[in-house]
């Protein structure tokens, strides 16, 4: 399986069908999983794993996809990644048998599908929630076909094989949550009492979302995950880490205020209250909307806002500065006691050496010789003085 | 044989009684001079510092200083301490893993190294040619190179280790900051206003602005209880600029307030100074103990002079006693 | 007085093209070459001094040193005029030679370390000169000294000159300038040591006191005795003329007083003020002090016997340890027991002792040459003139 190459399985029949069932070309095909393995960190080994995978049609997985307190934008985001027909993709790759906004059913038409495809796909399907839920007053400030937000989630999670929060509000509580959090919005994890994986951002990048599920699809299980459920190969590495800023930031050269020289020359964004030393996020690496590099908020000239980080976005002041996250000066930096000037070379020392050798050996030659023979102009001086005085 | 002993020795006694007699005569002891009325400063705190080293490049932007490569590749400036090309440098203290921003064990913290612009400065006194200058209204401790012999006496004598000297150049200057005094003129090219190093800090670590006003500001970060939130003045203390901040677990002494009688630019910090390169000094200046030794010894050359007398008179009597003996 | 018992001084003549004359003139073009290096492309070229040792062997050997082993004609003239002990008198000019050369290149070397040497005149010149600064009051002090010690050795050559009149109204004044030769050099020497004061607590107490004025001026006296009898060996020895004993075992007595008072009071300094123990921690610099220290025990007790004092070999070992002494006391007060942070090294280059060494090389070149063209060293029936 690892020996498989990932150009020749252009020619497999499985790939010339999905050519045909999603209206993608299959260069293109093969182009989106080698990104996905690449966004997971895998070798590009993996991305023929992916692409058999996917291109097989009998392992598409139920997706049940629910909605609470949120504004959609994780869907809008996910149906906006431009690869070629990667909606199409999405949809066609998972069976999506309920979301609310892409669904053409209503009302009781679409819970009584819901309640079918959790029927048929018991134990086997995925979950994926979208949006914080109101705990306050029985959580009746979010309600869905005549059920709370709590009782919904509840159901549907009994049966899955895996649940996913996407975006902030489902992963932390998100905006929703944000002081005094009238609602009591709490995230999926805290409703359902035991750890989910989750994708936060505001919106999150989509390509986050389609690898971790693609990662389920292709080795049956979900991607390895941080202490607070977020999958490593995104959320691993603070957005500081590798932001195209970073070097004005170990420079020194800081934008003072939004439109000074600094901000128009592209400088680092902290002092304008930049989170991207505390925030964990690959939105450096990947950037948004496919356009390129600097498609992200600091590409741009905004300061990163912590989305993803619950306690920092929605929380903490856009303005205010960030608390540096495992930003200890690296090694070069000057240390109090720094070695500094030129000490005794083998040269010198023996230079000096040699000096001081030479001049104990005369002082001891000469020592010894005024000992023996030397000419004294003796006694005379002394013995005329004391005649003197 | 005995009597020449005698006599030496009796000449020693009368050489030292007039030495000693004169010694305490116009002996001017002169006490540590006085913070000047408008004296100006910085007031760096530690425990906000991020190391960021915004400070040390806009500090060689506003005083045109060249970069220092301390790498091999040699990619952008990277001083290691003051030099010649360096007159501001964030340097650190790390301890066992390092991994506590101040904190003395396990821990690091950073330390801003430049010229605290001493009010009684041992640079402005050993100066041989007022080449290095008290400013007296606002205190900068300045440096004219046209006046300089590059004896480098002030940089033997700063006990911070502060003026620098160019030892790579054919006609050298000495280096230290002179707090940006000259953004003050008109021909200020660059985007500063005032001290550059305080105008670019991010997070407030580096304050510019007058010493007691600075004094007062330090005070109430050391009043206030470890963890509290509270707001400090980022760039000049008289800005609009704030940032929010948590009180540290201060080391419970702004350093500059006395030692060697008080400097104006101040510093507070987490972890004890001597661990930060800034060591315990006294209150009484080293340039008040040098200059009233000398001024004791040497004042309006009173000493000098009457011992000059003594020396002529002997000088005197022995030439004659060889012109008798010659005759 | 006893002085016309001796020979009136008289050239020593002889060949100046030797092995020694010219290994010095060797010495002294290398140093020409590192001189003309640090011109061009710096101090930093050629040295290893540092921000953390900013004055490196080019003053602290050059001129604290320096001018400390040019104290013989000022502890002689001391001796001979103000304490008119007139036996002393053949020993004043070979003196004043060696401390006209020791001053002249003291004074010269500190502008080759001088940064920004065309400024030097300042120093003298109101508006600039700065009366708090001691190195104000050494410098301009050293510069009048040497002018008064060329004027105090004028007479060698208007006698060479035949210059007799001008010679004789000189000496009218000859006087004044002989208590001035006397004065300047217990200030500057005093004040080197003054200069170590507003280094506070950067120098070690071991050496950073109150008294150090008075034991560099100790010292300073002491060795000049030290090097009168250094000098009068290795010219005995190298002239092939007779040892001076009577003079120098005298002379020594006096060094060996001065030695005694120097470790009492240095001894009393420490104690009093508790400084001592830093000479018990195991560090270099307390090593570096007891090195300093035995290099003047050890004379002290040499020199305390009557009979050492006769023995040339003894005499000449006092004088050789009183000199390490005090070259050691000035290294460890301006080097070794210096810190201003931690992390600093020196450790003087090659070129940087090269220019050190020719410098040494022109003294030495430039006494052969003077008391073998001028009446310097004292008349010897005896010498085997070559």
């Amino acid at each position: 399986m690892s020996k498989i190459d990932i150009i020749s399985m252009e020619n497999l029949p499985g790939v010339a069908a999905l050519e045909k069932r999603l209206g993608v070309s299959r260069r293109d095909f093969l182009k989106l999983c080698s990104g996905i393995a690449a966004t997971l960190g895998l070798p590009s080994t993996a991305a023929a794993e992916i692409a058999q995978a996917v291109a097989s049609p009998a392992k598409r997985p139920s997706v049940i996809w629910l909605h609470f307190q949120e504004c959609t934008g994780c869907s809008e985001s996910l149906l906006r990644a431009e690869h070629p027909t990667l909606d199409r993709l999405i949809l066609d790759v998972i069976s999506l048998d309920y979301h609310e906004t892409l669904f053409a059913a209503a009302g009781h038409q679409a819970e009584a599908a819901r309640k079918a495809a959790m029927e048929a796909n018991k134990g086997k399907y995925l979950l994926v929630v979208e949006g914080a839920i109101p705990t306050k007053d029985g959580g009746i400030y979010c309600k869905i076909g005549g059920q709370t937000a709590i009782e919904m989630v509840k159901e549907c999670a009994a049966g899955a094989a895996a649940v996913v929060a996407i975006g902030s509000c489902a992963s932390w509580g998100g905006m929703p949550s944000t002081g005094p959090n009238p609602t009591g919005s709490s995230s999926v994890g805290e409703v359902l009492g035991k750890p989910v994986v989750t994708i936060p951002g505001c919106p999150p990048n989509p390509y986050n979302f389609l690898a971790t599920v693609v990662n389920y699809l292709t080795f049956g299980k979900l991607p390895a995950v941080d202490q607070l459920g977020r999958p490593l190969f995104a959320y691993s590495r603070l957005v500081h880490e590798n932001c195209e800023r970073r070097a004005h930031f170990d420079a020194g050269r800081f934008a003072l205020e939004f439109g000074d020289a600094g901000h128009r020359q592209g400088w680092c964004l902290y002092k304008l209250g930049c989170k991207g030393p505390e925030t964990y996020a690959n939105c450096p690496v990947i950037g948004f909307n496919d356009v390129g590099e600097v498609s992200w908020p600091v590409g741009c000239g905004h300061p990163c806002i912590g989305c993803t980080e619950k306690g920092i976005g929605f929380a903490k002041p856009i303005h205010a500065l960030a608390e540096l996250k495992s930003v200890q000066p690296p090694l070069g930096y000057p240390k109090v006691d720094e070695p500094r000037g030129v000490g005794a070379t083998i040269a010198s020392a023996a230079a000096v050496a040699a000096l001081a050798g030479a001049a104990t050996a005369a002082t001891y030659n000469l020592t010894k010789n005024l000992g023996k023979n030397i000419a004294v102009e003796g006694d005379k001086p002394e013995s005329k003085e004391r005649a003197e005085s | 044989m005995t009597m020449d002993r005698r006599q030496f020795l009796k000449g020693m006694l009368a050489g030292g009684a007039v030495a000693a007699t004169a010694a305490s005569a116009p002996a001017e002891a002169r006490g540590n001079l006085t913070m000047p009325p408008k004296a100006m400063g910085l007031l760096y705190d530690s425990t906000l510092c991020i190391g960021c080293k915004a400070c040390v490049s806009a500090c060689k932007e506003s005083n045109h200083l060249p970069p220092e490569y301390s790498t091999e590749d040699q990619l952008w400036d990277t001083p290691l301490d003051l030099s010649g090309k360096t007159k501001n440098v964030i340097k650190m203290y790390k301890s066992g893993t390092g991994d506590h921003k101040d904190q003395e064990e396990d821990g690091y913290a950073f330390m801003k190294h430049s010229c605290l612009h001493c009010v009684d400065p041992s640079c402005v006194s050993a100066c041989p040619v007022s080449a290095m200058r008290k400013d007296p209204v606002t205190g900068v401790v300045t440096y004219d190179p046209g006046d300089c012999i590059g004896c480098r006496y002030c940089v033997l004598a700063c006990p911070f280790d502060v003026p620098r000297f160019q030892y790579d150049k054919a006609f050298p200057k000495i280096v230290k900051c002179e707090l940006c005094n000259h953004l003050a003129s008109e021909t200020n090219d660059t985007r500063f206003q005032y001290s550059a190093c305080a105008q670019v800090c991010p997070t407030g670590a580096t304050l510019y602005g007058p010493t007691d006003e600075l004094m007062v500001e330090a005070k109430r970060r050391l009043a206030l209880k470890p963890g509290t939130d509270h707001t400090v003045p980022r760039g000049r203390i008289d800005g609009k600029d704030s940032q929010m901040a948590k009180a540290a677990t201060y080391v419970p002494q702004v350093y500059g307030e006395k030692e060697l009688g008080g400097t104006q630019v101040l510093k507070l910090a987490a972890v004890p100074f001597d661990k930060l390169g800034f060591r315990d000094l006294p209150e009484r200046s080293f340039a008040s103990v040098s200059e009233t030794m000398q001024h004791s010894m040497y004042g309006y050359l009173i000493t000098p002079a009457l011992v000059l007398g003594g020396l002529v008179v002997a000088a005197k009597r022995s030439l004659r006693d060889d012109e008798d003996n010659q005759e | 007085m006893s002085n016309h018992e001796h020979s009136a001084p008289t050239p020593l003549g002889g060949s100046l093209v030797t092995s020694l004359t010219k290994t010095m003139a060797l010495l002294i073009a290398i140093a020409g070459v590192i001189l003309v290096v640090r011109l061009i492309f710096g101090i930093g070229s050629v040295t290893n001094v540092n921000d953390g040792y900013t004055w490196g062997v080019w003053v602290v050997y050059d001129v604290m040193v320096g001018s400390a082993f040019a104290c013989g004609g000022y502890s002689v003239a001391l001796l001979v005029y103000i304490f008119n002990k007139g036996e002393y008198h053949p020993l004043v000019r070979p003196a004043l030679l060696g401390s006209l050369f020791g001053y002249t290149l003291a004074g010269a070397s500190v502008i080759i370390d001088l940064g920004r040497y065309w400024n030097t005149w300042h120093i003298f010149t109101p508006g600039w000169a700065q009366i708090n600064s001691v190195m104000f009051e050494v410098a301009t002090c050293i510069s009048l000294y040497v002018v008064v010690m060329w004027i105090e050795f004028s007479p060698v050559f208007l006698e060479k000159l035949n210059k007799n009149d001008i010679r004789k109204k000189l000496g009218r004044w000859m006087f004044l300038f002989i208590a001035l030769g006397a004065l300047l050099p217990s200030m500057h020497q005093s004040s080197l040591g003054s200069m170590l004061i507003v280094l506070g607590t950067q120098l070690n107490p071991l050496w950073q006191t109150m008294l150090i004025p008075l034991l560099y001026l100790m010292t300073a006296i002491s060795v000049g005795y030290g090097i009168v009898i250094f000098e009068s060996t290795i010219s005995a020895i190298g002239f092939k003329r007779p040892f001076e004993l009577g003079i120098l075992s005298k002379l020594s007595k006096v060094m060996w007083g001065l030695i005694v008072a120097y470790l009492v009071v240095r001894v009393v300094d420490l104690v009093v003020r508790g400084a001592i123990v830093e000479a018990f921690k195991p560090n270099v610099m307390a090593l570096m002090f007891w090195v300093e220290m035995a290099f003047f025990i050890v004379p002290a007790i040499l020199l305390a016997s009557a009979a050492n004092r006769r023995r040339p070999d003894k005499l000449f070992l006092s004088a050789v340890c009183m000199m390490s002494g005090t070259f050691m006391l000035r290294i460890n007060s301006y080097l070794v027991g210096y810190e201003t942070g931690e992390g600093w090294n020196y450790f003087p280059s090659l070129p940087e002792m090269g220019l050190t060494v020719g410098i040494i090389a022109i003294e030495i070149l430039g006494y052969v040459v003077l008391v073998r063209l001028l009446p310097v060293l004292p008349k010897h029936e005896a010498a085997a003139v070559k």
